[in-house]
């Protein structure tokens, strides 16, 4: 299967048919292809299928036939309980903490990385150059060396068990990537239009406003997404920061079932591990595009 | 309306040899508006960054419960941790050995199905890269995880799939010989963001290379290693340096197929899990403090080994002469 690849590799011109070859075989190896590509889809996104039919599989089927695939019959039981929730804490309650933190960091990630991005991608100041490589260096820092003093600091200012520990670190940009993101993406707009806008007597501000920030939507978005994506899926600070029920966001709700290996809460583990994935699932099909170009040109990690 | 254009296009190119610093389209004397601007992040990097982790260094040489104040006991948590804590150096082996296995495995699937998409021209391409990066968004999550731990457990569907073939295997989360490779194959299955990656680093190489290669009479393979390979090397390089990175950090997936506790017999206890354990669980903060100075010392260490060998094996296109 792999013998045609490199020879396909995109040209300006439209390559002209491969010499002596009958128009079947390429035909055939495009049937090929797609069956290939299409069986390693189906490898691949199965455990997601699995998921879904498991969270509406009777739970006396699902302890006899974890394998099976199609469930004998239909039920609602779990994603029932599942929103009934855990530790007398409804779903929606999760839900709704999880929306909380998660606008936060967005917003907080919009405005704090755009208006560095900004000063890195545009003005000059005395030691730019070293703060943009710290920024950089800080990307790849793991968050352990910050951690226990973090908490120290939020423990007692009381703020443990509330959500500002989760927020607060966005709105001072922390996320060194979103930075980068925006200071490449800004660079790319044309320094002729500050330049305009100078002339027509805006100061670095009203530049900022009114014809960078504007035109760095696409970079906006992708780091709306993301933030909210990576927020959304977020564990570990989570777990070390909310510790009362009524705070739980979604995976911390989940993690309730971690510890349970009773098989009879399977239902409501399933119901609710998709109804924790139905977000992530509905913003990647609206956005797949920022998505994956957001990969692509700057490395995330998705 | 595409995103962000890749003048450069990542951090790590940045630092290889991209100018950090912009100043591109700026007048002189805006130091002190540019501090404006810079206000919220300036405060998060000293007062988030640089302050704790000049603590976390501190605390790291004492003992901490968060309750009483620090006792100050010099060494004796990195001189613990090397000689008389065998689970710490059960964790050291085990995140090794996921990094080492991991990281690889995640790579060559990202080539591989990158290359596979790369021959496709038109629509179809989109499609599928869009489908194959879907696990990267959803794998990160405690609820894919759970499903994952369903999926390898006893009666699942692995078991039922190998069992087809004939071969029997223990429930893998159960079993401490299965339990790591559960949660790497977990990780490799989150291969779409290094193939994405490639895909883009594909497109860049210039066809002409490759038809100059055809007509020299060089095959599928040797095309692939003699022009597509060190052409994508930078690429390549970055998701190595990268995913590493991340490996080395990895916590949810290890927390969630191990019940959080990293068993069964401590065969998945990654660092950060263990980590996790000595500072939340055993309030053994300047112990869990070390940990994460030795974690961050690891990391450095191996991505400068990283970025020396890459001297040897990436190919940056403006040196010219090489290969």
């Amino acid at each position: 299967m792999s013998a045609p690849v490199l020879a396909q590799v995109p040209t300006a011109a439209p390559a002209p048919p491969p010499p002596r070859r009958p128009a079947g075989a390429t035909r055939l190896r495009r049937v090929v292809w797609h069956a290939a590509a299409l069986a390693a889809l189906a490898l691949v996104l199965y455990p997601v299928v699995w998921l879904f039919s498991a969270s509406v599989t009777p739970v006396d089927e699902l302890v006899s036939h974890l394998s099976e695939l199609f469930p004998g019959e239909l039920t609602g039981e779990g994603y029932q309980q599942a929103l009934d929730g855990a530790a007398g804490v409804t779903f929606w309650r999760f839900l709704a903490n999880s929306l909380i933190v998660a606008a936060g960091s967005v917003l907080g990630n919009v405005v704090s990385c755009s208006l560095a991005g900004y000063a890195f991608a545009r003005l000059r100041f005395p030691l730019s150059g070293p703060l943009f490589g710290f920024a950089l260096l800080t990307i790849m820092l793991p968050t352990h060396v910050t951690l226990i003093p973090q908490y120290v600091v939020f423990q007692q200012l009381g703020l443990v068990d509330t959500f500002v520990p989760l927020v607060l670190p966005k709105l001072l940009a922390t996320d060194a990537f979103f930075v980068f993101l925006m200071v490449q993406f800004m660079r790319g707009i044309p320094a002729e239009l500050d330049e305009a806008a100078r002339i027509d007597g805006c100061g670095p501000w009203r530049i900022f406003r009114y014809v960078i920030l504007p035109l760095s939507r696409p970079a906006l978005v992708t780091t709306s997404i993301f933030t909210f994506i990576w927020t959304w899926n977020d564990f570990f600070s989570q777990l070390i920061y909310l510790n009362s029920a009524e705070n739980y966001t979604i995976p911390l709700g989940l993690r309730l079932f971690i510890d349970q290996t009773s098989q009879s809460s399977y239902g409501a583990m399933f119901a609710m591990s998709v109804l924790s994935l139905l977000p992530i699932g509905l913003f990647f099909v609206a956005f797949q595009r920022f998505l994956v170009s957001g990969v692509a040109t700057t490395g995330l990690k998705g | 309306m595409a995103v962000a254009e890749p003048a450069v296009t990542s951090p790590v190119q940045v630092m290889t040899g991209g100018r950090p610093g912009g100043t591109r389209g700026s007048r002189r004397d805006r130091g002190g508006v540019a501090y404006l601007f810079l206000t919220p992040w300036l405060i998060g990097a000293i007062g988030l960054t640089v302050a704790p982790m000049v603590v976390s260094l501190y605390l790291s040489f004492t003992d901490y419960d968060l309750f009483n104040d620090p006792q100050w006991v010099g060494l004796a948590n990195y001189r613990e941790m090397f000689t008389g804590d065998r689970r710490y150096l059960q964790a050291v082996g085990v995140t090794l050995r996921y990094v080492v296995v991991s990281v690889p495995l995640k790579l060559l699937l990202a080539l591989a199905v990158a290359l596979l998409l790369h021959s496709l021209r038109g629509r179809g391409q989109a499609f599928y890269r869009s489908a194959f990066y879907a696990p990267s968004l959803l794998g990160a999550s405690v609820g894919l995880a759970l499903a994952w731990r369903s999926i390898f457990d006893r009666g699942g569907p692995v078991a039922g799939a190998l069992g087809v073939f004939g071969i029997d295997t223990p429930s893998w989360v159960d079993d401490p010989g299965y339990a790591l490779w559960a949660i790497v194959l977990l990780s490799a299955w989150q291969f779409g963001a290094p193939m994405v990656i490639f895909l883009a680093g594909l497109q860049q190489i210039p066809p002409d290379l490759l038809d100059a290669a055809s007509v020299d009479g060089a095959g599928w393979w040797r095309r692939l290693v003699s022009v597509v390979l060190p052409m994508l090397s930078p690429v390549l390089f970055f998701n190595l340096v990268l995913e590493t990175i991340h490996a080395f950090q990895a916590f949810t997936q290890a927390f969630v197929v191990s019940s959080g506790r990293g068993g069964p017999a401590d065969s998945t206890l990654f660092y950060t899990l263990y980590l996790y354990e000595r500072g939340f669980a055993d309030f053994r903060m300047g112990y869990a403090s070390a940990m994460a100075w030795v974690l961050l010392v690891a990391i450095a260490v191996i991505t400068a080994v990283l970025f020396r060998t890459s001297r040897l094996w990436v190919f940056y296109g403006d040196e010219g002469s090489r290969r």
